[in-house]
């Protein structure tokens, strides 16, 4: 049988380190290298979800499996943003085609070219260290 | 107030069931990918307001039969009118393709008030009921941890609508798979919590829910609720001790919780598993799920093996071999037990059981296989399109396909069977 008063103890110390945790998480933009991003990429995340393209794409692995990731298409050889824009207008394959307003398709594909900006999600592109854990190739 | 609960849950899992198998049959016609993004968010919602009105359920069902604490009507009430207003809005939501939410949660922003509010009743009730019962058994802890865990993890999953937390990209995804991470611990402790509670009752006696191991894998679950996220964002750009926390943590997982089963399982008397026997048999498959699901997640926790695994159907294996195999069985296990605790042992019964297990293990197989061949496209075939790999995956996803057509009539005879014997209790 446990002491009654030890689980206490131990769940506010645990309690105490997640927040400390989180905390230092949510103060990262505080200190991040760029500085604020601009308007246009934070409304076209609203447009991504607004159109739910998360329930078919993936942005750095995360998101449905009907169709690609998408973190890095922006750079991607041959596509770009006539490309983005011409298959959102047309669809293709499973993807059915949608009629964005000029100024969301412009956000989203600003939000697509800043992800792209921040860092690569294929995997080809990290090196596995000794240790087991994996980084970005610079 | 437990047995409404149970029953919605119910109902929303065979709404969750139909629209999951009609969104996967997406996968193989290419003209129904038109109504995928709506498909997909009512499968996935069905299957969430299946998992947590049952744990509350189970939770209001514990609280009155372990310590005679009588649900407050109050509370109770206004916890399930404001989760059927949210529903029934979200679903409208979903009809109309009003979407702007995130993944789980893709309905609009709206609706997560009254989801909010609503499990701010339930974990009032809770705290209420439980600062009268003295020297907690473990089972208690995990559901106060589960209620209080769920509500900080949902609130932190809407800190996107601060533009603070959305204006830089990768601290705005490492939020969002934080707080998904901890929310799925968050039920996990109301479930595990459960399967606690159930163990007590079936083994009457003879597993001590106070003892330093069950709290020390309770203590381990928590930890890993709290920190155990990190292996969703290995190939983000985020700070290394955020992936280094994560991969460090997942390493600990649910050792103690196998042990402390087996310890369980052992004691079991012949005579409790034949009068706990859908309840019992139910809870030893879910021990066989937890083994299955607990080699893959150590092995994806695992950073240069999750490089292969990650964005592959490798993840939608985990996540339907956790929520059916662990949590759905655990749950089902509770409202045979709640409801039919007399069901006599038969062979049909034992037919049913045994083609539930084999359909779903199909069903993780395959969806385990076709990810291995996309894990394996995306590290060495760049020169294969990605419709060509989706292509060579269609034999994977006819089986995933059949079988899951086949688990989900299983699942659906469960509901039935569960909701005719709650009709017989009225």
């Amino acid at each position: 049988m446990v002491n009654h008063r030890y689980p206490r103890y131990i769940f506010l110390f645990l309690c105490i380190s997640f927040l400390s945790f989180s905390i230092s998480i949510y103060i990262k933009p505080l200190y991040a290298d760029a500085g604020a991003s601009p308007m246009t990429l934070m409304d076209g995340r609203l447009v991504w979800q607004r159109y739910n393209c998360q329930s078919c794409h993936q942005l750095y692995g995360l998101g449905g499996h009907l169709g690609p990731d998408l973190t890095n298409v922006y750079s991607k050889s041959g596509k770009g943003s006539k490309w983005i824009s011409a298959i959102i207008t047309t669809g293709v394959a499973q993807m059915p085609a949608f009629t964005l307003k000029e100024d969301e398709m412009e956000q989203l594909i600003e939000f697509l070219k800043q992800t792209d900006a921040c860092g690569s999600a294929d995997p080809r592109s990290f090196k596995i260290l000794n240790d087991g854990m994996c980084h970005q190739k610079q | 107030m437990g047995s409404r609960f149970l029953f919605g849950a119910l109902i929303m899992l065979i709404i969750g069931l139909v629209m999951g198998v009609t969104a996967s049959s997406c996968y193989l016609v290419p003209e129904l990918g038109v109504y995928f993004s709506k498909l997909r968010p009512m499968h996935v919602s069905g299957i969430i307001f299946w998992i947590l009105p049952a744990a509350s359920g189970c939770v209001y069902y514990g609280l009155e039969m372990g310590f005679g604490v009588k649900p407050s009507r109050l509370l109770s009430i206004a916890h399930g009118t404001l989760w059927v207003i949210a529903i029934v809005g979200i679903y409208a939501s979903y009809l109309c393709g009003d979407f702007g939410g995130r993944e789980y949660w893709e309905f609009n922003p709206v609706w997560a008030f009254p989801i909010a509010l609503g499990w701010l009743m339930f974990l009032i009730h809770l705290i209420k009921s439980i600062a009268r019962i003295p020297k907690w058994p473990v089972y208690i802890w995990m559901w106060l941890t589960g209620g209080l865990f769920f509500l900080f993890s949902f609130a932190e999953s809407y800190l996107w609508l601060f533009p603070y937390f959305r204006e830089h990209i990768v601290t705005d995804i490492t939020i969002q798979w934080k707080s998904n991470g901890s929310l799925v611990g968050a039920w996990n402790q109301l479930i595990y919590g459960t399967a606690f509670f159930l163990m007590s009752r079936i083994n009457d006696g003879g597993f001590d829910q106070r003892s330093p191991l069950a709290f020390g894998m309770y203590f381990l679950g928590l930890f890993n609720l709290m920190f155990n996220w990190g292996h969703h964002i290995y190939t983000l750009p985020t700070a290394p001790y955020i992936r280094y926390t994560g991969y460090m943590v997942s390493m600990t997982e649910w050792v103690f919780f196998i042990k402390i089963i087996y310890h369980w399982k052992r004691n079991v008397a012949e005579a409790q598993r034949n009068f706990h026997y859908l309840p019992y048999r139910f809870l030893i498959a879910s021990d066989i799920w937890v083994f299955l699901n607990l080699g893959q997640a150590i092995l994806m926790s695992i950073p240069a093996l999750n490089l292969y695994t990650h964005g592959t159907h490798i993840t939608v294996a985990h996540a339907m071999g956790t929520t059916i195999g662990i949590n759905t069985m655990i749950l089902l296990a509770a409202c045979f037990e709640f409801w039919g605790a007399s069901i006599k042992p038969n062979k049909w019964l034992a037919v049913a059981f045994w083609a539930t297990q084999a359909a779903l293990l199909a069903f993780w197989v395959s969806l385990n296989l076709a990810g291995l061949i996309k894990g394996m496209w995306q590290m060495s075939h760049p020169q294969t399109t990605f419709t060509d790999m989706m292509n060579s995956l269609r034999p994977f996803f006819m089986i995933f396909i059949t079988s899951g057509i086949a688990l989900a009539s299983l699942l659906l005879y469960w509901a039935g069977k569960l909701l005719s014997l709650k009709k017989k209790r009225i």
